[in-house]
């Protein structure tokens, strides 16, 4: 019954000995941004390079490729997952199911502390030796042997393994907190099934986490020692298979990918109805269709395989399977569209990031879908149509979310009201780049082009520019966001408790902008 | 904002040094990691006295052929010393929380669950393991007989598991020698953490903490029973063509057992400073969640042993 709780402790103590689920999640988001702004760097170079055929930015194709696998790992572990799980998870899991912290607080502040950690490993990676032909390591997010092995000889893929094993744990103790907190913490009344969706599509994402992530540190553990210690793993020569890895790896990656874009689908969620002045259409089908999408996500993942020579009845099997998770993503998508249906719309910041979201979010589903089919498959596999399809589902959908969660809650997080002009030039001109960007790579990998090149031949240079072209217009949405951020906390408009007015009916608009330190000190009751 | 009394029983916490120390140290670990097993500066036989190079050049080298000595391994020491001083002064906090009243009812159904997910996601990690082991080396007869443009290296493959000549060509460990053993002492050890636990029900603190002392006691045997094993395995080597690094039956046995023996060593160090905290005055018939955490995680390492001991020594022994 102590009061010191009520007073916020030191800078210093308060930000780096945090024991805060809210002070975390900020911690969390201002990692995800600075992390974005490096590995959006990388990309910008990436396309600059690809603006037109022949050497542009670098004179060395290992650098180039060094660049490309930064950038998945940077975007995937560094930016999305800590600003969707981390910070908008930490933030508004407990505040949405009426608890006062999450259950362990300690073990929360290691999560993030972890992410430092291994960020560090990564970067320090980029500048020491890779392999003969330059520094840094250079291939791809997916790590495949022999290349990760006997094809990196020099320190820093082993750089990169031990950044990913920290993030790794960074996650599974995180996952544990949310697992733990959501089962045990909820408010008198609320049970399972009146749990807001955004809280369900973090547990779905803390299991896929849990089971998922410890098959990734044992598959690199196996690649470290294949390295350092010589066993034969993925060694044709003693008799290991060099194709196990990518069981292993897309084991954890293909739980990975909804990993990603699972919390997206619980804010999308809350602002559809929002912005509709409804409830969600078919709550617990929502709910369901996420738990089903993660037990299945698990048994799909050698359609990341399928040019590696598997028995046809295999094919036949994961061709079956990932085409199964379209029916509950079909699901999520009709029941956003029905909550829509017949309510009053209002079109503000974060309904438009939730309307693209839906839009671009189908238009990589229905990618996958086709890339599901493994005959197809064979044709496009690696090429800039994969590029593409991946894209649609994480820098339009994953991203979009994160940007959709942001505009919706951060008034509730800073306190301040953002200027809707500079937000809307955000969207507008983020809308816009990314599909300028990511559309005609679709074309380009129908036509051929692979993936991971520093250079191509002039037929594809049509194409090419345009996506660049993209990236330059996306890149002034990005420097709109900083400025709507920079204006917002220079400004202070004040935000009102609930600032969206009713439709905004979760526990957390019961709560001043931003909340007390600590809430909750009397539990709320659900009725 | 003036906040009224709290009035739930949820554990919340002042700040904690600990979790960001724990990163730190992880750094440090990291960089001794890569410094030790990878090397991160390059041996110059011109001037071998460079300070860089006696830090960070691969320390593994000292096990070389050639036995270079070096520092490369002391990053990676004071990695490890930095973890454990944050995680005892972390669970030392965690102890008196716990003795001052702060582990409510609800409090303990949540360290439950966060014990139950932790011990999943080794059961997940070890997964991992035996995957590789029964793709690789109990199904191997099936695997060399995959169409060879689908297996790389089929015939080396084959090769490696004397497939092509007699039987075996290398010999491993028998099962029904140590490994026989070193199963019997943990059942054992099952049974004598169950006998404290039931002791420390009925407040018989004396049987408790002999049950205890038993129990982390049989553990450190296994660990150095399983130490000889390796020892021969490492003196027999090039005889016996069996060790980490001759061909993949030595890399998954040596890793998935090492895994083992060290989860194995985890979890004994995790009962003994449970024995310290029982004799020390802690714990009580009612509340005792740690050990009941030390417990499970040992019947989990014992589980993944049986596992271990079923299919990578019986099994393979088999044929
Ligand atoms: C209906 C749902 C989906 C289906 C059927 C599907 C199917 C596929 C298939 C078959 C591939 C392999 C293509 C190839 O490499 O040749 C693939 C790649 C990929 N998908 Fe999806 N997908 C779906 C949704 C998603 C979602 C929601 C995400 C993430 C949010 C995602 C992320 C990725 C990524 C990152 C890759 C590329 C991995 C790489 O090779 O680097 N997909 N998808
Ligand atoms: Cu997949």
């Amino acid at each position: 019954m102590s009061n010191s709780h009520d007073h916020k402790p030191g800078f210093f103590a308060r930000w780096f000995f945090s024991t805060n689920h809210k002070d975390i999640g900020t911690l969390y988001l201002i990692f995800g941004i600075l992390s974005g702004l490096i590995g959006g760097y990388l990309s910008f170079m990436m396309r600059l390079e690809l603006m037109e055929p022949g050497f542009q930015v670098f004179d060395n194709p290992h650098t180039f490729n060094m660049y490309v696998s930064m950038h998945g790992l940077l975007m995937i572990f560094f930016l999305v997952m800590p600003a969707l799980i981390g910070g908008f998870g930490n933030w508004f899991v407990p505040l949405m199911i009426g608890a006062p912290d999450m259950a362990f607080p300690r073990l929360n502040n290691l999560s993030f502390w972890l992410l430092p950690t291994a960020l560090i490993c990564l970067l320090i990676s980029m500048f020491i030796p890779g392999n003969p032909s330059g520094d840094g390591f250079a291939g791809s997010w997916v790590m495949y042997p022999p290349l990760s092995t006997s094809g990196h000889s020099g320190p820093a893929f082993d750089f990169v393994i031990i950044g990913l094993l920290a993030a790794g744990f960074s996650s599974i103790f995180g996952a544990i907190n949310f697992i733990t907190t959501i089962f045990n913490m909820r408010a008198p009344g609320m049970t399972m099934h009146k749990m807001p969706l955004f809280a369900w599509s973090v547990l779905v994402t803390a299991w896929l986490l849990l089971l998922a992530l410890p098959v990734l540190a044992a598959a690199l553990f196996m690649l470290f020692f294949d390295r350092n210690a010589g066993t034969g793993f993925f060694d044709a020569a003693k008799g290991g298979d060099p194709e196990m890895f990518q069981h292993l790896f897309w084991f954890f990656g293909h739980p990975e990918v909804y990993i990603m874009v699972l919390p997206a689908f619980g804010i999308i969620s809350h602002i559809i109805s929002t912005f509709s002045r409804k409830p969600i259409f078919g709550y617990l089908g929502m709910a369901y269709a996420m738990v089903s999408i993660g037990v299945v996500g698990f048994i799909v993942w050698a359609h990341h395989m399928y040019t590696v020579g598997m028995d046809v009845d295999l094919k036949a099997y994961f061709l079956a399977a990932t085409l199964i998770i379209a029916v509950p993503t079909g699901i999520k998508i009709f029941s956003w569209l029905a909550t829509m249906w017949g309510g009053s719309l209002s079109f503000s910041i974060p309904m438009q990031w939730a309307l693209a979201f839906i839009f671009l979010f189908v238009v990589g589903g229905v990618t996958g879908v086709a890339l599901a089919n493994a005959g197809y498959d064979a044709a496009v596999h690696d090429t800039y149509f994969v590029v593409a399809h991946f894209h649609y589902v994480l820098s339009m959908g994953a991203v979009f979310g994160i940007f959709a969660g942001f505009t919706y809650w951060f008034g509730k997080m800073s306190g301040y009201l953002y200027n809707k002009y500079l937000a809307a030039a955000h969207f507008w001109f983020f809308f816009i780049g990314v599909n300028l960007v990511f559309f005609p790579q679709h074309f380009l990998g129908m036509q051929g082009m692979p993936r991971r090149y520093v250079d191509y031949p002039a037929e594809f240079a049509f194409y090419n520019k345009i996506s660049t072209l993209g990236a330059m217009v996306t890149l002034v949405g990005v420097l709109f966001f900083l400025l709507w951020l920079a204006e917002a906390f220079i400004v202070k408009r004040k935000a009102a408790d609930n600032y969206w007015g009713e439709g905004a009916n979760t526990l957390e608009w019961t709560l001043p902008s931003p909340p007390p330190f600590h809430q909750f000190n009397t539990l709320p009751r659900i009725k | 904002m003036a906040d009224h009394a709290v009035e739930h029983d949820y554990h919340l916490l002042p700040p904690s040094p600990w979790p960001f120390l724990a990163g730190l140290a992880c750094t440090v670990w990291g960089v001794g990691m890569v410094a030790f097993f990878a090397g991160l500066y390059p041996r110059n036989a011109a001037d071998p006295n460079g300070l860089m190079e006696f830090l960070f050049s691969r320390g593994m080298d000292m096990f070389g052929a050639e036995k270079v000595s070096n520092g490369g391994w002391i990053f990676l020491a004071l990695g490890c010393i930095f973890a454990t001083i944050v995680m005892i002064g972390w669970w030392r906090d965690v102890a008196k929380e716990g003795n001052t009243g702060d582990h409510t009812p609800v409090v303990q159904i949540g360290l439950r669950y966060g014990m139950i997910m932790f011990i999943m996601q080794e059961v997940m990690f070890f997964v991992g393991w035996f995957w590789m082991f029964f793709e690789f080396v109990l199904f191997r007869k099936e695997r060399a007989n995959w169409n060879p443009d689908v297996l790389e290296g089929a015939s080396a493959y084959a090769d490696s598991y004397g497939l092509n000549a007699a039987g075996n060509q290398f010999s491993t460990i028998g099962a029904w020698n140590l490994p026989l053993l070193n199963t019997l002492v943990l059942l054992l050890s099952g049974t004598t953490v169950t006998w404290a636990h039931h002791a420390l029900i009925k407040n018989d603190r004396k049987s408790a903490s002999t049950g205890l002392v038993l129990t982390f006691l049989l553990g450190f045997i296994f660990i150095f029973l399983q130490g000889l094993e390796y020892k021969e395995a490492f003196h027999e080597r090039l005889a016996n063509g069996f060790w980490l690094d001759s061909n993949i039956y030595g890399s998954t046995f040596f890793l998935a057992t090492g895994f083992h023996g060290l989860h194995v060593l985890i979890g004994a160090i995790f009962l003994f400073s449970i024995w310290l905290r029982l004799i020390k005055g802690s714990m009580t018939p009612k509340q005792h969640f740690g050990f009941e955490a030390a417990a499970w995680y040992w019947h989990f390492v014992d589980v993944v042993w049986l596992f271990l001991f079923t299919f990578v020594y019986v099994v393979f022994a088999m044929g």
